[in-house]
């Protein structure tokens, strides 16, 4: 049984012990453990259960590249799915479920699918559930479903927070193990910038683990003192608990530092993600084990060599009483020999290779241990827990020497190092055969915008394994990559290291070397995703020899871990299958990030009101206080209605059109976009902007403007005001004030470099009011200030001046067909000046209105609206605004486009009015169909609608919309959609509704 | 080619399932083919497949220069829908929504088309009035959707927040029979029927030239030697510019990365797509639990297959907003794929300037849904040098004017 040892234990406090929960159960641990350790200290072997087959899932690893160990951790706000238990640090009143199985745990009947195996191989559902058809989506795919996934779903919205973090460093080292320690005390000496991170909370990686000395004294206190060091440098940044997480084009680099995951109750956010931009990225990311393949490798107990060192020394837990060791390597002889340190018995070494154990396996001996070399595991006896092993010579097909009874076994296949965040952004690898492995190629690392390379791997991460080595690359690493950012490195020596020599490894993919079928289906490849040796080797001979054919048949590395433990040896079964060497396999992508993050995490602050915060107008806090219906334009809200007590909204729009037209309305246009063009060039540059002719614009006068993209479609339209000579001002629709800034700057940077131009967006600077109704300029009038006559400021003319004490340029522009004034204040004045305006205009019948009521006066007035008479895909001319496009002008954005033969095309949809025949209103979007069907057997259609609304004006529905031909076609009554396979009939009228002649906005 | 079904799966158990064949297989490039189409993914498979199966021409080699199905038709969402705007849009994507719905069976693979339901939310009284309008147009074309009320949106989706807080759920266009399918299996379901009918499915060959002769295509150079064709099918997204170059043309395309990324598998929870254009974003569950999810394209052309973080940040964010369950799930895995992006966003099937070479190109970030009647429209095309299908989307139609443009109806990468 696993428990915990009376001694040892190098990063727990047994002086405080913690409380937690496993499926209800209470249990016990100590400060400074894992959840899995503390999991193993409690005899709680079975964790889980795997995701195809429900078979018993025990832990595996020690670290993020554990497959095998997830549960729903915590509750309600704070509970999160497929936490690996071998990052999560123990924190008292954790609370822990397992995953994926029902009704629990030990008994799952799920698992009967482990007895169907047989019939469930790579691939099987491509292969069936195909007849009867329905079936798919009523029987089979709702059956599968249930069994997917691994952990609940979560219910509660998340109770934490999350923030973003900035960084920029010369140097990063990602990795806290001696390997990154030495390179960023190396890279720090030198002056520059260094970042340094560690994914877990403990500095120093494998070396504080294997007792490995440097400059001649242990690990451990090299670790310290240069921890210690690195601290009191004041161009370091050193933080644990982070890992970098992806590596990007141009040293962008992702952080993701884990505040409060082992103390929930603290204050502050949950994870902190770091934007680093760094010139030179050293990554000195250690090595995984590999397992080894044979059958029942998958068994509760069976446990990577390391991890169960780990575990004896870090946190002072056994795995078994009795553990037999698996190698093919040197290093796994180091936990048979810390086992038997720690008092524990190895019954025996099982080493695979037939010759070449060095010095650890004379100590091993030398301590009793029985070693047999050429011997490998023909099977592991064993459900749920490990019982005890079969042996017999790897050379043959699998016939059993000897059962060694034993409650764990400790497999080692040798060491992959974490190229990950090498790869993440192009390096690439090649094949070290000597030690089995890929590792970087260092003359084909990630370059930047220069070619230059900006990511090297350090250490165990660059391939070696033995720590004066490690010691002596990271170094020179760091003095590389020091040089690469623009420092000086410091001359000086890495610090010597030392550890106990190591014999050769011998690659062993498949234990025994002949596993026949019956052995090679129960070897395991990917734990969490139950791939075999035998399904990789199906895949391999139906055909799926591309690595990445194979993993997507087979779901090999596609589980949480994303094949940490499991990609090498899967290839290395295809390579061997299709009878080409490793290197030729190749790998799969990896992809960020190393291992997964939070969503939370990603998102940052940004949520709730701080997601697309919402842009007020100075008058913002009066809408709300006065019954708005806010609708979202842009990111703004603007009231749709100000809907009064009893009214429904559309009783409030209709009250509202009414009001405005018989006395006085006012409208809150601060949205509207409002830009400011200046320069000598400004009158040539707008003219290129907008059809119309905007250079012969006089000072004091407003002309109405189209503007098209290079394709011809119109985009955006509004009223441009000369201010003087080199000054105009461009209003925009509320929606298109960011964009065409960015559009005329695009093409004053990219295109007109040399124009005299500036361009600034001014719309926050301005609350904007329409004034409007027959009783404009009596409210104006009783304010005071500057004449607002027409003989003073007639009709598409602005001045500036005082209206009721305020400092105001005043419009005469109408988008509602009546009287009115648009008038800008300073925004800081908006509200002072609403306010004045709606007490003023009591007398006057003053009325605010919204949205709608704006769309419907400007309907009925015939006007066009962006977004509604446009889409896109329409140009001026189909809005018969031939009027707003200059003659003499000799180019503008678009007109080329125009040009083209479908453009001039007489077939073309152009814009008309529509009433209906009895009056009621044409659904919005309705379309218009025309006789037969086309050649794709589609309903032939001649037109749509664009903008419909009941009129209160007019006391029936009114429309616009695009008909074919249509201004030849007046009087024709044509059919639209109703949306209910019914028809409405309309007939093609005028688009001007309201006062063609214009004598109500020209007083 | 031996028959999959449940009988035959059970068979080989009984064997260990050593008597399953290869899914196709791999010859050598022959010297001469009476079409060639250059990529193997879903829609150069799907055209050399339909090319077989509706005209009886079987003499074809598909050249891909990896592995098959290893560009877009691997990297997608796997979302289909066919609830266009326009015309042309329509009838091409509701012709590969029906195909999908018998593919299986077609293909005798399953690729588990799954018929969960599309809905796009509607979150602005603007996207309220253009997804009514879809609505509208989608009747007359004979494709089955509907505007449905924030309450079905919930019913449909209770993991959903409907109320905002910044932009509350309005309403949605819904298309019931539209859904999901697993990616890869189409690729592999079309590349197992081509090569049943005769046809050789040849990977690692890359194009290195194209071989004209008095303005008509004659083959290609490969890596693998030279191979003479009678018809060229160029259908290479994220790569179209670069075999035209070959050719001596050039199409209005620009290559962007889109990405996509997935959280780990949790139990299901969510079991329709919901595409949320407002804020950017759409999410569904895989079978296998997993939350996929993406959002839009990275602003400056690249081939790289790796995208800009920001966009990974905005895309969840938004969907964090509109499934506030999410925020505690894990980002597993982000990656790229390079699109090809028309001026009009809608995709080239064409004739090109070169006689007996067609291309199949630009269907930006939506080409995954087409597969099928892309293929069957281009077959045609190749076939009989035209179709119903293909007219309005002729690569000379930038040069005219004629758009079709889908931007009002979608704004977001799908």
């Amino acid at each position: 049984m696993s428990t915990r040892l009376s001694n040892g234990g190098r990063l727990v406090n047994k002086a405080k012990p913690v409380e937690f929960q496993f499926n209800g159960k209470r249990m016990k641990g100590y400060e400074g453990d894992t959840l899995a350790s503390a999991l193993l200290a409690n005899d709680q072997m079975l964790v889980g259960r795997s995701f195809k087959y429900h078979r018993p899932r025990g832990i595996v690893a020690s670290g993020g590249e554990e497959p095998n160990a997830l549960v729903n951790l915590g509750q309600g706000g704070k509970f999160e799915p497929n936490q690996r238990v071998t990052t999560t640090e123990l924190f008292d009143g954790l609370y822990a479920t397992s995953q994926n199985h029902w009704p629990s745990l030990e008994f799952d009947v799920g698992a009967i699918n482990t007895h169907f195996a047989r019939f469930l191989p790579a691939g099987f559902y491509y292969k069936m559930f195909m007849f009867p058809r329905p079936f798919w989506k009523h029987v089979y795919e709702p059956f599968i479903r249930q069994s997917a996934g691994l952990g609940k779903a979560p219910k509660e919205r998340d109770s934490d927070t999350y923030e973003h973090f900035y960084h920029f460093t010369d140097v990063l080292v990602i990795g806290g193990g001696i390997a990154g320690l030495a390179a960023a005390l190396e890279a720090a000496q030198s002056g520059l910038k260094v970042t340094i991170f560690e994914q877990t909370h403990h500095w120093g990686g494998r070396a504080v683990v294997d007792g490995a000395e440097i400059d001649g004294k242990p690990a451990d206190d090299w670790v310290k003192d240069t921890v210690q060091t690195l601290e009191g440098m004041e161009n370091v940044t050193i933080r644990a608990r982070t890992m970098g997480a992806g590596v990007y084009d141009h040293g962008y680099v992702l952080g993701y530092e884990r505040l409060t995951d082992h103390c929930p109750d603290q204050d502050g956010p949950r994870h902190r993600l770091w934007r680093i931009r760094a010139t030179q990225i050293i990554t000195a990311t250690g090595a995984i084990e590999r397992p080894l393949s044979f059958a029942g490798n998958d068994i509760p107990g069976v446990m990577l060599a390391a991890a169960l060192r780990d575990y004896v020394v870090n946190w002072g837990v056994s795995i078994g009483d009795r553990t037999v060791v698996v190698t093919n390597n040197d290093d796994a002889y180091r936990t048979a020999i810390a086992l038997v340190d720690a008092g524990l018995s190895v019954p025996a070494i099982i080493d695979a290779r037939t010759d070449g154990a060095g010095p650890l396996a004379d100590a091993a001996r030398a301590k009793g241990i029985r070693v047999e070399m050429g011997k490998g595991i023909a099977k592991v006896k064993g459900g749920k827990r490990v019982e005890g092993v079969a042996i017999c010579l790897q050379a043959g097909e699998g016939a059993v020497i000897e059962e060694i009874k034993c409650d764990a076994v400790a497999m080692s296949g040798g060491w992959s190092p974490v190229v990950h965040l090498w790869s993440h952004c192009g390096g690439k690898l090649i094949w070290d055969e000597a030690q089995a492995m890929f590792r970087p190629d260092p003359s084909r690392a990630p370059t930047g915008d220069k070619g230059q390379p900006f990511v090297a791997a350090a250490g165990t991460a660059n391939g070696n394994l033995r720590t004066a080595a490690v010691l002596e690359d990271a170094v020179a690493q760091a003095k590389a990559a020091v040089k690469a950012a623009g420092g000086k490195p410091k001359a000086g020596k890495a610090p010597a290291g030392s550890d106990a020599e190591e014999g050769a490894i011998s690659p062993v993919w498949l234990m025994p070397q002949g596993a026949p079928i019956q052995l090679r289906m129960k070897s395991w490849l990917d734990f969490q995703n139950d791939v075999k040796v035998s399904d990789v080797q199906l895949a391999a001979r139906e055909g799926f020899e591309s690595v990445e054919h194979a993993k997507r048949y087979t779901t090999l590395g596609m589980a949480t871990d994303q094949g940490k433990l499991s990609n090498i040896n899967g290839l290395a079964i295809l390579s061997d299958a299709l009878d080409q060497a490793i290197p030729q396999t190749g790998t799969t992508t990896f992809r960020p990030p190393y291992t997964p993050i939070s969503m939370g995490a990603i998102g940052g602050e940004a949520r709730d009101e701080l997601f697309q915060p919402i842009r007020k107008t100075p008058m913002h806090g009066w809408h709300e206080a006065n019954g708005a219906d806010f609708e979202p334009v842009g990111h703004w809200r603007r009231p749709y209605a100000f809907v009064r007590s009893g009214e429904s909204v559309h009783d409030a729009v209709m009250r509202e059109v009414k009001n405005t037209r018989r006395n006085l309305g006012l409208l809150d246009a601060s949205t509207l976009g409002k830009l400011i063009v200046k320069g000598p060039d400004a009158g040539k540059f707008l003219d290129m902007m907008y059809t119309n002719m905007m250079s012969t614009l006089k000072p004091g006068k407003c002309r109405y403007g189209l503007m098209c993209n290079e394709n011809g479609f119109l985009i955006d339209d509004g009223v441009v005001a000369r201010i003087d000579e080199d000054t105009f001002l461009c209003h925009t629709t509320t929606g298109g004030a960011e964009r065409i800034h960015a559009w005329m700057e695009d093409w004053l940077q990219c295109e007109w470099w040399d124009w005299k131009v500036y361009v600034t967006n001014a719309t926050e600077q301005f609350a904007q009011v329409a004034v409007v109704g027959p009783n404009a300029r009596k409210v104006l009038e009783k304010l005071g200030g500057m004449d607002v006559s027409k003989e003073s400021i007639a009709f598409m003319e602005w001045k500036d001046g005082q209206i009721g004490g305020f400092n105001a340029r005043v419009y005469r522009i109408s988008f509602s067909g009546e009287l009115s004034y648009e008038i800008a204040v300073p925004a800081s004045q908006g509200r002072a000046f609403w306010d004045a305006l709606l007490a003023a205009g009591e007398e006057f019948g003053v009325m605010p209105y919204g949205t709608e009521c704006l769309h419907i006066m400007r309907a009925e007035k015939g006007f066009i609206m962006i977004g509604d008479e446009t889409d896109g895909t329409v140009i001026p001319q189909d809005l018969n605004m031939e009027w707003a496009i200059s003659k003499k002008k000799e180019d503008y954005l678009g007109k080329r486009a125009q040009e083209r033969s479908y453009m001039a095309s007489p077939d073309r949809w152009k814009l008309v009015g529509l009433e209906t025949l009895d009056g009621s209103v044409i659904p919005d979007g309705a379309y218009a169909p025309a006789p037969g069907d086309n050649a794709n057997g589609q309903r032939n259609v001649q037109g749509r609608v664009t903008s419909t609304y009941f009129s209160p004006t007019l006391g029936r529905g009114i429309a616009m919309g695009l008909v074919h031909k249509g201004p030849d076609r007046m009087g024709d009554v044509i059919e639209f959609t109703k949306g209910d396979g019914t028809f409405v009939k309309a007939k093609i009228v005028d688009q001007v509704f309201y006062d063609k002649d214009g004598e109500k906005q020209n007083v | 080619m031996k028959r999959y079904s449940v009988f035959a799966v059970a068979r080989e158990a009984l064997r260990y399932h050593t008597g399953w064949e290869r899914a196709w297989r791999s010859p050598e490039p022959k010297k001469k083919y009476d079409v060639i189409i250059v990529g193997a993914g879903g829609h150069g498979l799907a055209t050399a497949y339909y090319l077989g199966k509706n005209f009886g021409i079987t003499n074809v080699a598909i050249l891909e220069k990896g592995w098959l199905g290893g560009g877009n038709t691997g990297r997608n969402t796997t979302i289909i829908r066919s609830n266009y705007l326009q015309d042309p849009s329509a009838a091409i994507y509701e012709k590969a929504r029906s195909l999908y719905e018998t593919m299986s069976q077609d293909l005798n693979y399953n690729v588990m088309f799954s018929p969960r339901g599309v809905m796009m939310l509607a979150q602005t009284q603007h996207e309220i009035r253009g997804y009514q309008r879809t609505a509208h147009a989608n009747s007359l074309q004979g494709v089955k959707t509907e505007f449905i009320t924030p309450q079905r949106v919930k019913e449909l989706v209770p993991i959903i927040n409907i109320d905002g807080p910044r932009y509350p759920v309005l309403g949605a266009l819904w298309q019931a029979r539209g859904g999901t399918a697993r990616h890869d299996a189409v690729a592999w379901g079309y590349a197992r029927a081509c090569s049943d009918m005769g046809m050789d499915v040849i990977q690692k060959c890359e194009v290195t030239a194209i071989r004209t002769e008095g303005g008509k295509v004659k083959g290609v150079d490969t890596n693998r030697g030279s191979i003479d064709c009678d018809k060229l099918g160029g259908i290479v997204a994220g790569n179209t510019s670069v075999l035209t170059e070959m050719a001596g043309f050039r199409v209005p395309i620009e290559s962007v990365a889109l990405q996509a990324l997935v959280s780990e598998p949790i139990k299901p929870c969510m079991d329709v797509v919901v595409m949320a254009n407002t804020v950017h974003g759409y999410m569904s569950q895989s079978d296998k639990g997993e939350m996929v999810i993406g959002g839009g394209t990275d602003g400056f052309n690249n081939y790289t297959q790796r995208g800009s973080f920001h966009h990974i940040e905005e895309t969840v964010r938004a969907l964090n907003e509109t499934f506030p369950i999410i925020s505690r799930l894990k980002m597993l895995r982000q990656w790229g794929g390079i699109v090809d992006v028309t001026g009009d966003r809608s995709p080239i099937l064409s004739k090109t300037p070169v006689e007996g070479m067609f291309i199949n190109a630009g269907w930006g970030t939506g080409g995954f849904k087409a597969i099928p009647g892309s293929g069957w429209a281009m077959a045609e095309l190749m076939a009989k040098g035209h179709s119903p299908l293909t007219e309005e989307f002729s690569m000379w139609r930038f040069g005219e004017g004629k758009f079709i443009d889908e931007s009002v109806a979608a704004g977001v990468a799908h």
